[in-house]
């Protein structure tokens, strides 16, 4: 129904937009079907500011509904071995066409911009992706610039198609539901095939969701060095991150990036060593609840965002820091 | 092959933006070519170097001002061999053209002027609106496969081989057959300087221009922006002499250690 009312255009009253509305929230493929990845737990409990209406929860396979927020009321099986974008696209395009949800929620990872995106193009609406904060059910603000300005912005579709960045809203609390688990039929796709997939093996904590964070610059000079802010993350149950400099000099892997175009993450600690801090890098992290700089150079731009400073050759306040804690 | 490859011209990444009464301030700002669109190029230029792919031509496509054929130039002087410029003075960071209409436009472009491309080469975002969406929204409306943030392309018999950057690490995925969209991630390559000799002859090289209001589509924004602002400052730190004063504050002050 709301479909037909969109081909109409935007005539339909906000009003009934309310009345019917519902969200359905594209799960991170599940790694591990026990538990829901931290960041589609943000992107249900943003789903709550949205309305009072249902949630459904949109997953590649079968899960427990006791690890699932009471706040899930239904609980859709896609039944696909892969989470490519042609796949999930399809499957949202179904499950609006026999749901009609008035929201579509996704958390804004790498997983989420690569599918929301194609998912709005197959339902012909403009999405609002990397939302940091939920105003109402149609008005939200997300960043530009790299977080250098914040923009108030208001979605006229009939269906609101969005991605929440996952560091600025709480997890949903997992209390069990009592949701129902219904497949949903997914014509499968061959425009892509996947063939394999190279994950970083780490027993440190992932670093979009670690309290703790270590992260270094151009400062550590190379990546073997790298082992010095390894040592102190597991002295602390950290994650280590890498400016993007610190990448594009091959020091480490793309997915230790943190910044405006890697990770985005706000730990309750966040250690920049040998980080000059250009606007670019703290736009990933400058949400982060206490930030400690160690840089040689007391001019470095990230030594006047620091709650704490401290002006010094990281080569030996780094080993000495990991000693003393 | 032929690859349509698009180009944005934004605010350069060095400057600090200053958000005025209408959105960032942009006037006197110095403007660039978006640094993933800067990789696309470079990738689209080095497909059509390795003789296997077999690419007959590269088309770079930017959308705005006149000053986009300033951005089509430097595109032109890497390696492209003619540009598309689809003029329109609508601010497209963000706060007026928006990624579906500009998806879209892209969609025009193939359908009516460039019929037989092949690839289409993007950046992942370009560093304004730090959306990230045309890629994907024009592979949606194409019905064309996708690859996202891609970090490696390989050409295999009639499709690709490209590997991906995932929030775990990379993933390789299989295009069996073309026409695909793309968009291109940090590491997919190291774009070169156009060399003096290349600037002169992008001089030469045509590039057609279109107005946006021409192609039927409604170019109003579907998500209007009320208001920018610039984010909350933080709190003004400090600077601690030494570890042990740095640790004492972690822990008694900050209480982020045991």
């Amino acid at each position: 129904m709301l479909s037909t009312i969109a081909r109409r255009g935007r005539l339909l009253s906000t009003s009934i937009s309310i009345r019917c509305a519902s969200t359905l929230i594209i799960a991170e493929p599940a790694s591990d079907v026990s538990a829901l990845a931290p960041s589609t737990l943000a992107a249900i409990s943003a789903a709550q500011k949205l309305h009072s209406g249902p949630i459904t929860l949109m997953l590649n396979t079968s899960i427990d509904p006791s690890v699932v927020p009471s706040s899930i009321s239904t609980i859709l099986n896609t039944n696909q071995s892969d989470s490519l974008a042609e796949t999930i696209a399809a499957a949202v395009k179904k499950a609006q066409e026999t749901y009609s949800f008035s929201h579509i929620v996704a958390p804004a990872t790498k997983f989420g911009s690569n599918v929301l995106p194609r998912a709005a193009a197959a339902l012909n609406c403009s999405p609002i992706t990397d939302i940091i904060d939920i105003l109402s059910e149609d008005t939200f603000v997300r960043p530009i610039y790299a977080g250098s300005a914040l923009a108030k912005v208001q979605s006229t579709e009939v269906v609101k198609v969005l991605s929440v960045r996952s560091t600025a809203f709480d997890q949903a609390e997992v209390d069990g539901s009592s949701a129902t688990v219904v497949d949903l039929d997914v014509e499968k796709q061959i425009l892509t095939e996947f063939v394999k997939a190279n994950v970083s093996k780490s027993d440190r904590p992932e670093l979009s969701s670690a309290n703790i964070v270590v992260s270094g610059g151009r400062g550590m000079k190379n990546g073997e060095n790298f082992h010095l802010l390894e040592a102190l993350a597991d002295k602390l149950g950290g994650a280590v991150g890498a400016s993007r400099a610190a990448v594009d000099a091959g020091y480490v892997p793309n997915d230790l990036q943190v910044g405006q175009t890697g990770k985005v993450v706000a730990p309750d600690l966040y250690i920049a060593v040998g980080i000059s801090g250009a606007i670019q890098h703290l736009s990933g992290m400058k949400d982060s609840k206490t930030i400690v700089a160690i840089n040689s150079d007391a001019e470095a731009p990230i030594m006047q965002v620091a709650d704490y400073a401290l002006c010094q050759d990281l080569f030996k306040a780094v080993p000495e820091l990991t000693e003393k804690l | 092959m032929k690859i349509l490859v698009g180009v944005k011209r934004v605010v350069d990444y060095a400057v600090k933006v200053r958000v005025g009464s209408h959105g960032v301030e942009l006037k006197n700002v110095k403007m660039s070519l978006n640094p993933f669109c800067e990789i696309a190029v470079e990738e689209a230029v080095r497909l059509k170097e390795n003789k296997g792919a077999g690419v007959s031509e590269i088309v770079a496509l930017s959308i705005g001002p006149k000053q986009c054929q300033e951005t089509l130039r430097t595109a032109l002087a890497m390696g492209c061999d003619r540009g598309i410029h689809v003029q329109t003075d609508l601010r497209g960071d963000y706060m007026e053209l928006q990624s579906d209409a500009v998806a879209k436009l892209f969609q025009k472009i193939i359908e009516e002027k460039e019929k037989d491309a092949d690839l289409v080469l993007v950046g992942k975002q370009s560093i304004d609106s730090d959306c990230g969406h045309v890629g994907p929204m024009l592979a949606g409306y194409m019905s064309w496969p996708q690859a996202t943030f891609a970090a490696k392309i390989d050409v295999e018999g009639n499709g690709l081989l490209v590997e991906r950057e995932t929030d775990q690490g990379t993933e390789t995925i299989r295009i069996p057959k073309l026409p695909a969209v793309i968009s291109c991630d940090l590491r997919l390559n190291e774009p070169r300087y156009a060399t003096l000799p290349n600037i002169m002859k992008a001089k030469k090289k045509k590039i057609d221009t279109f107005q946006a209001e021409d192609f039927g589509i409604d170019l109003e924004p579907k998500n209007k922006v009320l208001e920018v602002f610039e984010p909350p400052a933080r709190k003004e730190g400090i600077f601690v002499d030494d570890v042990n004063q740095l640790i004492d504050k972690l822990r008694n002050e900050a209480g982020v250690i045991p």
